[in-house]
């Protein structure tokens, strides 16, 4: 009872908060909605048993993607008074998007309930008494090695593909060599010189 | 089972309960009790004396962003570590060696971005 009021509360705080990512006006106010759809989701993770999924909704998409989509609303064109236009130019693909999408929705909903066996499950028995992080140890690093490692190489794509896309060394600024600094000995910038008197000191730079 | 685990995150629903209530509850006791006088003056942006020149949302470095992909990739290694250190004694060398060359990989991508200089702040 309580946990189905609870389930109500955050689905319809997160149904909500998806409407007004799309309707808000104003960019920053929608990635502050997205950021609270996350957290309802992840809380929604949560109670049905996922808690790593859902930990991890909380640590990658909160703490780190919703500051990328602030960057990205950021570099935005200031100008927000036609963000309607063109609306009616991408209705139709827009709802054909999401009648697909639907439609997915109601083949899932539809096998699970009707027809369990359609989507043939994984063969890996579920155990109770293991906590979730434990059951998705045991599988990740052993079972699925392959898709491991090949997460392991899209993140280094995508890390070289950021520097090459966005990062060009300047040559226009003096940089800090830190070798050179620190390996100056006191003989390099200082002498002792004892000149005559009435001549002066050559100063060899 | 299920309501056996839910009930250990009794607390931090209370928590949540409570810090959403005092969030809320701050806002309406300052519409209800702070004096508000707004006039055009008072309401307008005051930049040093001037009317502001442009606005407040201004472009700036790339850079910023790539700082914020890296995190993302290194907070995604570290999600990885997670269920990796809780079932080290039971997946074998196998699980051992697999995160390790999923860490080298990713120290190849580190030392590039450190011997390019991205890390550099200029």
């Amino acid at each position: 009872m309580v946990h189905a009021l609870i389930f109500y509360v955050f689905s319809a705080i997160a149904i909500l908060s998806a409407i007004m990512v799309i309707s808000s006006k104003n960019t920053v106010h929608s990635v502050f909605f997205l950021i609270l759809a996350f957290i309802s989701v992840a809380s929604l993770f949560i109670m049905i048993g996922a808690e790593f999924i859902g930990m991890i909704l909380l640590i990658v998409y909160v703490g780190a993607v919703a500051v990328l989509f602030l960057f990205v609303v950021m570099m935005l064109e200031g100008n927000f008074k036609n963000v309607k236009h063109g609306f009616l130019q991408y209705l139709p693909f827009g709802a054909f998007i999401g009648a697909v999408v639907l439609f997915e929705i109601v083949i899932i909903i539809g096998a699970w309930k009707y027809k369990p066996n359609l989507i043939r499950v994984s063969s890996i028995p579920y155990n109770v008494s293991t906590t979730n992080t434990q059951s998705l140890g045991k599988l990740i690093y052993t079972d699925y090695i392959l898709a491991f490692q090949l997460s392991g190489l899209i993140l280094l794509v995508a890390m070289i593909g950021a520097i090459l896309l966005t990062f060009n060394k300047r040559s226009d600024l003096k940089r800090q060599d830190i070798a050179t600094q620190s390996s100056r000995e006191r003989n390099d910038s200082i002498y002792l010189t004892d000149p005559e008197s009435g001549k002066g000191v050559k100063v060899n730079d | 089972m299920l309501l056996e685990y839910l009930q250990n995150y009794l607390s931090i629903l209370i928590f949540l309960v409570i810090a959403i209530g005092l969030g809320f509850a701050f806002i309406i006791v300052n519409f209800i009790c702070a004096p508000s006088h707004p006039d055009s003056e008072k309401l307008s942006p005051y930049e040093c004396g001037f009317e502001p020149f442009s606005d407040s949302r201004m472009k700036f470095d790339v850079r910023f962003y790539l700082v914020a992909i890296l995190f993302i990739i290194f907070d995604l290694e570290v999600a990885f570590l997670f269920p990796w250190a809780v079932t080290l004694s039971k997946i074998g060398a196998l699980g051992f060696w697999s995160m390790m060359i999923f860490l080298s990989v990713l120290t190849v991508g580190f030392i590039y971005e450190w011997k390019s200089g991205a890390l550099d702040w200029e």
